[in-house]
């Protein structure tokens, strides 16, 4: 541990010295930057205490053993979960800013076609009363005309900016199935620990990870979340997937 | 391709299901029932003439997959076409739904576009190879 600390207290002078200089200098992205480094170091330190300390936690009570699914959860599983967590974030604003995008382009377009009929349609009260000149119809029915003409596709951009927003609504059930995966840490988190408070003597059989990977492709892992690695290798989009079935011969 | 086909939509969030459902009520098709895992799905499909699935991968109780895997082995179900709409994205996942006999497979996040496309795909080769 002595090392860790050390090695982390050389890594936070390195990063002070240098916030300095650029305080200085009056450089803002950089001293943001450096900033948040040092947030990084801090956090790493941290993760490799908790793990320590669990470990400590389970010699203590158990006698010697280790559970090291434990320390892969302190180590891996939460930083992960954090960067799960981070993903929806950003999905959900995402879908936000689409649905309202959507949304500023539609309203133009319904309240001209509101106005165009509103205009279109006093005139033809008019006409309806036997009040018209028949100028006034020869240049009501060229309106009907454009009406006519200008309705179809605005109806048309209506109807697509709709669907975007619907197609927007999908974060729901991706972000959903992310933070299903990072409840069920949670309480695996919580299980082990009460084992651990339960039954000193470790009875934790040693993880077959390809197994235990197989039977997480299997029963299905969610969407892929940036910089998360885990088992097996992600398409990157529709086209992938496509060539990879032309190349079965789909 | 018949509009009038039975279509069940089998996904856990009834948000992805209301958005395929709707897609597919824009494409002309209104004959649409709905599960929420493959638990609930199949006595369905066995019992209800379905001419489509479209299933979701990720789902408590019984997964899209094992969905898939009990169509291909039901006799009756055997030959019904079948497109999975899912976020899992590994590659050993899409072989493996292919190995167990998918017509077509969509990750999400997905486009109105690539839905039509796919469900034109698959009705097209099913055509060419009854003719």
């Amino acid at each position: 541990m002595t090392a860790v600390i050390s090695n982390n207290n050389e890594a936070l002078l390195g990063c002070a010295e240098n916030l300095v200089d650029r305080i200085e200098e009056g450089n803002e992205t950089e001293i943001t930057r450096i900033i948040s480094q040092l947030g990084e170091i801090q956090e790493k330190a941290m993760f490799q205490e908790i793990g320590k300390i669990t470990r400590k936690l389970h010699d203590a009570l158990g006698g010697g053993s280790t559970d090291s699914r434990m320390i892969s959860i302190a180590q891996s599983d939460i930083p992960d979960a954090k960067m799960r967590l981070n993903h929806v974030i950003s999905m959900t604003e995402e879908s936000a800013n689409k649905t309202l995008t959507a949304i500023e382009a539609a309203l133009p377009v319904s309240d001209l076609l509101h106005e165009n009929s509103e205009k279109l349609y006093a005139k033809w009260q008019k006409f309806r009363s036997k009040d018209m000149s028949f100028d006034e119809f020869r240049s009501m029915s060229g309106e009907i005309d454009t009406f006519l003409g200008e309705t179809c596709g605005q109806a048309k951009t209506i109807n697509s900016k709709l669907t975007d927003v619907m197609m927007a609504q999908d974060f729901q059930d991706l972000t959903g199935q992310i933070i299903r995966r990072v409840i069920s840490l949670v309480q695996e988190v919580e299980e082990n620990l009460v084992d651990m408070i339960k039954s000193p003597i470790d009875s934790s059989e040693p993880v077959n990870d390809k197994k235990a990977d197989a039977d997480k492709l299997q029963a299905g892992m969610g969407p892929a979340v940036p910089n998360v690695a885990e088992a097996g290798v992600a398409v990157s989009g529709q086209d992938e997937v496509d060539d990879l079935l032309s190349s079965l011969g789909f | 391709m018949k509009k009038d086909m039975k279509i069940l939509v089998v996904d856990d969030f009834s948000t992805m299901r209301r958005i395929i459902k709707n897609l597919l009520r824009d494409l002309g098709f209104t004959n649409i029932d709905e599960a929420d895992d493959g638990s609930t799905g199949l006595p369905k499909l066995q019992n209800g003439n379905f001419d489509f699935l479209v299933t979701d991968w990720n789902m408590p109780g019984m997964t899209g997959i094992e969905l898939l895997k009990a169509v291909r082995a039901d006799e009756n179900l055997s030959s019904l076409p079948v497109l999975m709409v899912t976020a899992e994205s590994k590659r050993e996942q899409i072989i493996e739904a292919a190995q167990a006999g998918v017509n077509g497979y969509i990750v999400k996040p997905f486009t109105a576009a690539t839905l039509k496309e796919k469900i034109d795909k698959i009705f097209e080769r099913i055509e060419a190879t009854a003719e």
